[in-house]
């Protein structure tokens, strides 16, 4: 049961550098194993580990086609991330609105910056 | 000017002990690097919706140090502090940043480079946040976290109304 933590949670799954390049190469479309195989240039049996983890926790997706499994991205498996940083985000964005306002006002108030002057004029008092 | 750049920051994580940001300005690039390097301005804008700034000290130089102290909503003070590694006015400005807390240390800070690229008429602004380890990196995404999400629509919304 100690691995069950490692394949259970996507954020797990995704830690690891070479998954992370297999999703790399999936986002650009469907591929099978082989492909994988040659882009990462790591051994079929390691690529096969690592798609096993992603499938077991939705990341990817496979089917056969013919003699071939193609393997694809299933991006709403990697939501939680994308939600986990997304909060992250929101408290910079919060912070950034802030600095919008003052630049709003800096820009306001500075009439010698406007009509494409670029004389770098003020940058000094950057220290202050 | 009508044009708004609210709610556009994006966060990347380009590697395990990474984080990028990523943000459009709709501002002269000079503009939003005095905003991002004077004390006084900075003071109005760090600590977002989420408390008042008390302190900044900035010595823009290399080898000099930073630190700004906020105290949030919730009365408890914030502070962070660094050393400049890289200055190039306007363009690029790279210090390590130490959350002080318990323990937090100077060695092995967290590194940061801000940088400040005219895009169109718009200031284009990324910072990276390189922190050495997963561990590290996922603690300052949790602490991201704390800041409301309410507190951040109410920011949103009242600048929103200023750039009519």
């Amino acid at each position: 049961m100690a691995r069950a933590a490692t394949t259970a949670d996507v954020f797990n799954a995704v830690a690891e550098p070479r998954r992370r390049e297999i999703l790399d190469v999936l986002a650009e479309g469907e591929r099978p194993v082989n492909d994988l195989v040659r882009l990462l240039g790591l051994g079929q049996p390691q690529v096969s580990k690592h798609l096993r983890v992603l499938r077991e926790v939705g990341a990817v997706e496979v089917r056969d086609e013919g003699r071939q499994r193609l393997y694809r991205l299933n991006g709403r498996a990697l939501k939680p991330i994308h939600d986990w940083v997304r909060r992250y985000e929101r408290s910079w964005e919060e912070r950034f609105a802030s600095l919008d306002a003052v630049l709003e006002e800096m820009g306001s108030t500075e009439e010698e910056d406007h009509d494409g002057h670029d004389d770098r004029h003020g940058e000094g008092d950057a220290a202050r | 000017m009508t044009d708004t750049t609210t709610g556009t920051a994006k966060v990347t994580l380009p590697a395990d002990d990474q984080i990028l940001i990523t943000r459009d300005f709709a501002a002269p690039r000079q503009h939003v690097y005095r905003a991002w390097t004077t004390p006084d301005l900075v003071k109005r804008w760090w600590a977002g919706k989420r408390g008042t700034v008390t302190s900044v000290d900035i010595d823009l130089r290399v080898g000099g140090q930073w630190r700004y102290v906020m105290i949030a909503n919730g009365d408890f003070e914030v502070a962070f502090h660094g050393e400049y590694r890289e200055i190039t006015p306007n363009e690029r400005l790279v210090h390590t940043e130490v959350y002080e807390t318990p323990g937090a240390s100077d060695v092995g800070a967290p590194v940061v480079t801000v940088t400040f690229a005219e895009s169109g008429d718009r200031t284009r602004v990324t910072m990276l946040t390189e922190t050495h380890s997963k561990e590290l990196r996922d603690a300052i995404l949790e602490s991201g976290m704390e800041g409301g999400m309410q507190e951040s629509m109410d920011a949103l919304e009242e600048v929103a109304v200023s750039l009519e």
